[in-house]
């Protein structure tokens, strides 16, 4: 059976407003990934290192974030500060001797859905090369972790 | 403040490679400030040795924390209330709370978290420096508030020294020479001739030479 990545893509209000406005089922009309997850934030400045994190505990074999061009931003900064905290997880994630490119972040201007479909099936393309996520691979061949903290993402829009 | 900064993860992820249950825990004081070892970095790290610990096939659970303070017995003693369902303690506190659990819970593994850097300040955001270097027997009342330990290369006491160009020090074209800072300071107030005082051959025993330092007040102890 082929290999379909569990992508998470957070995205701030104002570039995935129109995207999101028509709904998951008119945007994989379009050529989106059904199998994208669309979070919707209020700011990419909102977007916390420990979001990302999650998401890939959660089982994402990607994770990307959609903000407005980082001199554009909405918020003045939001952009920036999500650029920012994707880079950390960038490089964390190398530091954990996993492939930095399953964490992206896409600067889009506002109302531009069809590079907003584009960034997904570009993300959609480079995980599905990389294959599945070395969190899951290892996860599946082990008991069920406990964790005595929740989560704070619980997938999903937000 | 005291300034830290997070050890590299796999050096962490290393001393916890036994540890089955693990105890994260933040600070809330100066690590906190320079966003080290706070509630946020304790939410980054565990989250970190979580996806460590799942790539390596290893179950593990981690319990998150951030006390008030990681230097005082009352906020140590805090610690009780995880008892038995921790195996090891990863303190991302400076060396300060690091030796304080270790002194009061002499049967807990305690690992650090972060590397303790400075005395120093922001100064921008994202940036540190170090101001201080804790001396024990302060001159700043005679270099205008700038001082020469912590903040020249050499820690001269009679600078500067012939490195020092165009206000720069010889070590980076980035970094002042901290007797040049001095000497306009000085100027500025009118003090220009303190310059020519010698200080005499300084002894460092207050810094730590001569072993480790204590302070007591007889006015606070009971």
């Amino acid at each position: 059976m082929a290999f379909v990545p569990n992508i998470q893509a957070f995205c701030c209000h104002y570039t995935a407003q129109q995207s999101c406005a028509e709904n998951q089922g008119g945007l994989i009309a379009d050529g989106f990934p059904a199998n994208i997850t669309v979070n919707r934030l209020a700011c990419g400045g909102k977007l916390e290192v420990t979001t990302l994190l999650k998401a890939f505990e959660n089982g994402a074999d990607g994770v990307y974030m959609v903000g407005c061009p980082a001199d554009k931003c909405h918020n003045l900064m939001g952009s920036q500060r999500a650029a920012k905290r994707v880079a950390a997880v960038k490089q964390a994630l190398a530091e954990l001797g996993v492939e930095p490119e399953r964490v992206a972040m896409f600067h889009l201007a506002r109302g531009l859905h069809p590079e907003f479909v584009q960034a997904g099936q570009q993300m959609h393309e480079t995980v599905t090369a990389l294959g599945p996520s070395p969190f899951n691979a290892e996860l599946s061949s082990s008991p069920a972790q406990t964790k005595l903290m929740p989560s704070g993402y619980k997938g999903g829009a937000q | 403040m005291i300034i830290a900064e997070r050890k590299p993860l796999n050096e962490i992820i290393a001393m916890v490679t036994d540890a089955k249950r693990i105890l994260v825990l933040g600070c809330r004081g100066c690590v906190t400030v320079c966003s080290a070892g706070g509630e946020r970095e304790v939410g980054i790290l565990a989250s970190l040795i979580r996806l460590g610990k799942m790539k390596a096939g290893q179950q593990c659970e981690v319990i998150e924390a951030t006390l008030v303070r990681q230097c005082d017995k009352e906020y140590v003693d805090a610690i009780d209330q995880w008892d038995g369902r921790y195996d090891a303690i990863v303190s991302m506190a400076c060396g300060v709370g690091v030796n304080f659990i270790a002194n009061l819970r002499p049967c807990d593994k305690v690992y650090p978290a972060v590397n303790t850097t400075a005395f120093g300040g922001s100064a921008e955001q994202g940036v540190w420096s170090e101001q201080c270097a804790g001396c024990g027997n302060c001159v700043l009342h005679l270099t205008g508030g700038l001082c020469p330990v912590a903040r020249c290369a050499k820690s001269l006491m009679n600078g500067p020294c012939g490195g020092s160009v165009n206000g720069r020090c010889e070590i980076h074209k980035d970094v002042p020479c901290i007797w040049q800072s001095i000497y306009d300071r000085l100027e500025r107030t009118g003090k220009a001739t303190d310059m020519n005082r010698i200080a005499p051959i300084r002894d460092w025993s207050t810094a730590g030479h001569g072993g480790p330092r204590k302070t007591m007040r007889n006015d606070l102890t009971i």
